[in-house]
């Protein structure tokens, strides 16, 4: 597996998050993923993003263009500094929260992409990397 | 602070989003609209989401919290010009968004309102 291109970008502030969908979608493209999936990618990005500001007190995007034989991918590393979480099963739920979204960032991102892995450490930080390949 | 313009036609309200918003202008869309409904005593909403290539759990809650707003102040919501690839992620992230009524484009949004006053 080659990377062909890679880069970071901060996962900041509410705006952030906009330019994280931009960026996604770009890549998205360039990797010559068909519309569909670059629509689920961008929409887990989001997700992902948010959670990061919101409750990871805010962090950075690592992206990373995959090139493995035929197959292009994007993988994407949403990492944060923050509080961690406590009980993955439940932040796992479909419809749970601990603020006041729908519960459904996590596990309907974990739907939206081929690759969804999940390391978190209370105290330490959260990082979630996902990937959608051609 | 930057707003997303509500239109008055007629009896209804149309909102076209044309940006792709950041949570805080979502929210202030959420407010401002009410306030239309109640002032220009409107029986309906228009919701383009056209130009949107994508819809996550925030917009589509504040899709659903309009929708729940506008039934309480007696008006109906229509949820126009989803882009296909926005209505097949929306399902596999998991967001039903129940009782939002959809139509393929603002005139049939227009006609479905107008069926709906009809039968009142
Ligand atoms: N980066 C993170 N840091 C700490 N906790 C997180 C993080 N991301 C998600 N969580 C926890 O997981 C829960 C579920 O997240 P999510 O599925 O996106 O739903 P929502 O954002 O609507 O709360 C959050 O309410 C929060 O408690
Ligand atoms: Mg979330």
């Amino acid at each position: 597996m080659i990377v062909r291109d890679s880069g970071t970008q901060p996962v900041r502030i509410e705006q952030d998050v906009v330019l994280a969908r931009h960026t996604v979608r770009r890549l998205a493209v360039e990797c010559g993923l068909r519309l569909i999936d670059q629509t689920k990618i961008v929409t887990a990005a989001s997700e992902l993003a948010r959670n990061t500001v919101v409750y990871g007190g805010g962090g950075d995007m690592d992206w990373e263009i995959l090139e493995d034989g035929a197959r292009h991918g994007l993988r994407l590393v949403f990492r944060d500094e923050g509080p961690g979480i406590a009980d993955m099963k439940l932040a796992m739920t479909d419809g749970w929260t601990s603020g006041n979204g729908l519960g459904l960032g996590l596990t309907g991102a974990k739907r939206l992409v081929g690759d969804f892995d999940i390391d978190s450490r209370p105290g330490v930080g959260t990082r979630i990397t996902i990937a959608r390949w051609t | 602070m930057d707003r997303i313009p509500i239109l008055r036609m007629g009896e209804f309200l149309l909102v076209t989003i044309q940006v792709d918003m950041h949570d805080q202008l979502a929210l202030t869309l959420q407010d401002d609209l009410s306030e239309r409904i109640s002032a220009c005593s409107s029986k309906g909403v228009l919701i383009d989401i056209s130009a949107l290539d994508m819809v996550d759990s925030f917009i589509g809650r504040m899709i659903g919290n309009i929708s729940g707003l506008s039934k309480i102040m007696d008006a109906d919501t229509v949820l126009v010009g989803m882009q296909p690839a926005v209505a097949i992620t929306l399902v596999e992230l998991g967001l039903t968004l129940p009782g939002v009524i959809t139509a393929l484009n603002v005139e049939r949004g227009m006609t479905l309102l107008r069926a709906r006053l009809d039968h009142q």
